[in-house]
This record gives structure tokens, sequence and C-alpha cells, in this order.
């Protein structure tokens, strides 16, 4: 299937044509193996922009939802929109070609790390990447506060320094402490609303 | 904790029951990574777990591949392809089920709720993380100046983040972060 064929592929087009199996491996791949620091810039611009597969609402609804649930974002939206190109075949396709080719390349590194990281220049150097992607980190982390700090949600920045606290600092366990906060969270929000409403 | 299991089973159990709370993405879950692979079942040392990191941030990819990293650290090939499946697998039927059956209800309000409840939560603990890993890493004051520095350019710049991880490793490499 020629990739320059028109771009009027809308929803409909997609389900009487969807992309093959291979395809959608491939271009997965190429995503993520072009993605450092993060593939979701990639993801749109390959889904959206490029092959037309999805409209930007659709990719910005797809990506809430999977921004919500639980586990690693991206690979949860590339298993739901292979799925609704081709089913489970398509969702396995989609994350192999996510996964597989960059995973390849962090096993090649383990071993260069395993072999070679008590290699003093080495470890120096790496020591000076972490540093700059905890810079990186921090600043996802200052981007997603301001809009609570803007709001003056007290409440939430609150919570936010609760978790911080118990994970951070007193190093609790994930599931123990999420299994109190998630319920607590979803009450106390769920009184705001209803009280602004 | 126990050792003498199998730690390939090992790995399967605790990231697949990890990946279910990692609120937020795998960056949310980097605080209990390093609870259970360096405090609970010492896999990696705190320094190895910061390098383990770091070589994560270099590579192209998913941030979850972290997991391919500790799994290889762990128990090779077979440890690596484990702990990648089991931190991606669940949480992706699970999007898979809940996608469909919102495809198929028009109750979008209760997701709604939840989205804003967990906003908090998932940012807390990914202060948490940048927290964790600074310190075993920010332990000189240039280092410390290369993650302000590079968490302001980050802020306010849309200079590709890969050549802030080639400034650090270059000061590294010149004995400057310690």
């Amino acid at each position: 299937m020629p990739s320059d064929s028109p771009p009027a592929a809308t929803a409909p087009d997609l389900l009487t044509s969807p992309p093959t199996l291979v395809e959608l491996f491939l271009a997965f791949a190429k995503m993520s193996l072009a993605g450092f620091g993060g593939v979701l810039v990639w993801a749109r611009r390959g889904i959206v922009d490029q092959h037309k597969w999805m409209t930007a609402d659709e990719f910005n609804e797809t990506f809430a939802l999977c921004h919500f649930l639980p586990g690693p974002n991206i690979v949860n939206l590339t298993f739901v929109f292979g799925s609704r190109l081709r089913g489970l075949p398509g969702a396995v396709a989609a994350f192999s070609g996510l996964v597989g080719p960059p995973a390849l390349i962090m096993v090649v590194m383990g071993a260069l790390y395993h072999r070679y990281g008590e290699i003093d220049a080495l470890r120096r150097i790496l020591s000076g990447v972490a540093c700059a992607a905890i810079g990186l980190m921090l600043a996802v982390v200052f981007r997603m506060m301001t809009p609570l700090i803007k709001r003056r949600d007290l409440i939430g920045l609150l919570t936010l320094l609760a978790i911080f606290v118990a994970i951070g600092v007193l190093r609790l366990p994930l599931a123990a402490v999420l299994l109190v906060a998630i319920p607590l969270s979803i009450a106390i929000t769920y009184a705001r609303r209803k009280e602004a409403a | 904790m126990n050792s003498d299991a199998n730690p390939v089973f090992t790995l399967a159990l605790t990231f697949a029951v990890m990946s279910l709370f990692a609120i937020g993405g795998a960056n949310s879950a980097i605080p209990e990574m390093h609870r259970v692979a360096v405090d609970v079942h010492h896999w990696l040392t705190d320094k190895q777990f910061t390098d383990v990191y770091a070589i994560a941030q270099l590579s192209p990819g998913p941030n979850v591949l972290i997991v391919t990293l500790i799994g290889y650290s762990v128990a090779g090939l077979a440890g690596a392809l484990v702990a990648t499946l089991a931190m991606c697998v669940p949480t992706a039927v699970l999007a898979l089920f809940v996608s469909r059956f919102l495809a198929r209800s028009s109750h979008a309000r209760w997701p709604a709720v939840v989205q804003a409840a967990l906003v908090p939560l998932s940012i807390g603990l990914m202060g948490a993380s940048g927290f964790i890993l600074a310190r075993t890493s920010d332990r000189t004051v240039v280092a410390v100046l290369m993650t302000v520095v590079a968490a302001v350019l980050a802020s306010v710049t849309k200079l590709n983040p890969l050549w802030m991880l080639v400034a650090g490793g270059c000061l590294g490499f010149a004995g400057l972060i310690g």
C-alpha cells in the first residue's frame, strides 16, 4: 500500500482499509526510535500528521483516557490504537513495534554497562547525564504544578505534598499509599465539585 | 525479601503489580522501582540505579524501558523480557477494556472526576522520583547547578532535551559532577 495515498483517510475509510500489521509495526517502531526523552510528540506526529490515522481530537481523547489509567501511557495508547484498527493482532503489532526495537537497544546498553560500567570515565559521564535528566523530570513536575498553583488549589497541593512525603521521604510502599490516597482524593474531588455546582 | 525465589518470577510479579499503581506513567513508579530494586531485593546499588535511569533517558523509546534494564541486570535476557512485558501488558489490556467500555457507554462524567483526583497524586509521585534520584546524584554544587539549569532550560525554552543530557555527560566526563 503506497504511503503517499491521499490524506483523506478519516475513521470510516480506515475501517474499510486499515493499515496492515506490518505497516503498524513499522510505523510505531519509527516513532519509538525517534523518541528520545519521550515518544508522545512523535506518536502524535506519526499518527495524526503523517499517517492521518486519527484526528487531533481523537488522539487527545485517547491519550487522556490512557493518561488517567495506570501504566506507561504511550504503551496503553499504542495498544488501544492498534486494536481499534486491526483488533488484537493490530494491538500486538503496534505494541511490538513501539517496545521491541528500543528494548533491544536497551539490552545492548545493559550488556555494555554490565561489562564496562566500572570504568571511571563512564561512571562520571553517567553521573552527569543523570543530573541533567533529573532536571528534565523536575521541569515536568513544575509544568504540571503550575495550573494547581494558579488556581490556588490548596487541597490539590496538599495532596501532592502528602504523596511526595509518603513516597519520596518516608519510602512507604506505593500500593499501600495509593490504596488509601486514590479513594480519598476521588471522594474529596467529587465532594468539591458537587459543592461548586 | 525472599532472595531464594526465582528472580524471573519475582520480576514478573513485582512489575505487574507495580504497573497497576503507576498513575501518570512510568516515571511515577520510579520511587517504587528504587525501593524494590535497591532497598528490598538489593538487585542494584543506589549509584547503579541512577546510572540505569541515565542510560534509559539517553536511549530512544518509551520511558518505561528502564524496567528492561533493571530486568536485564537481575536475570539477563529473560529478565529483560519478563520485566518489560510484566510492566506493559496488564495495564495495556486494562486500557483496552476500559476504552471499549467507554466507547459503548456515554458516561464520560466519572472519568473527569477520577482524572482530576489523580493529577495531584501523579505530580507528587514524579516529584518523589526526582527527589530520590537527586539524593544519590546531586552531591556536589556543580551537580545541583546542572540539575537546576536543565530544569529551568526545559521549562522556559524549547531546546531539545537531548542537548542537556549531552551537556551533563560532558561535565561529568570533565570530572566536574563528582
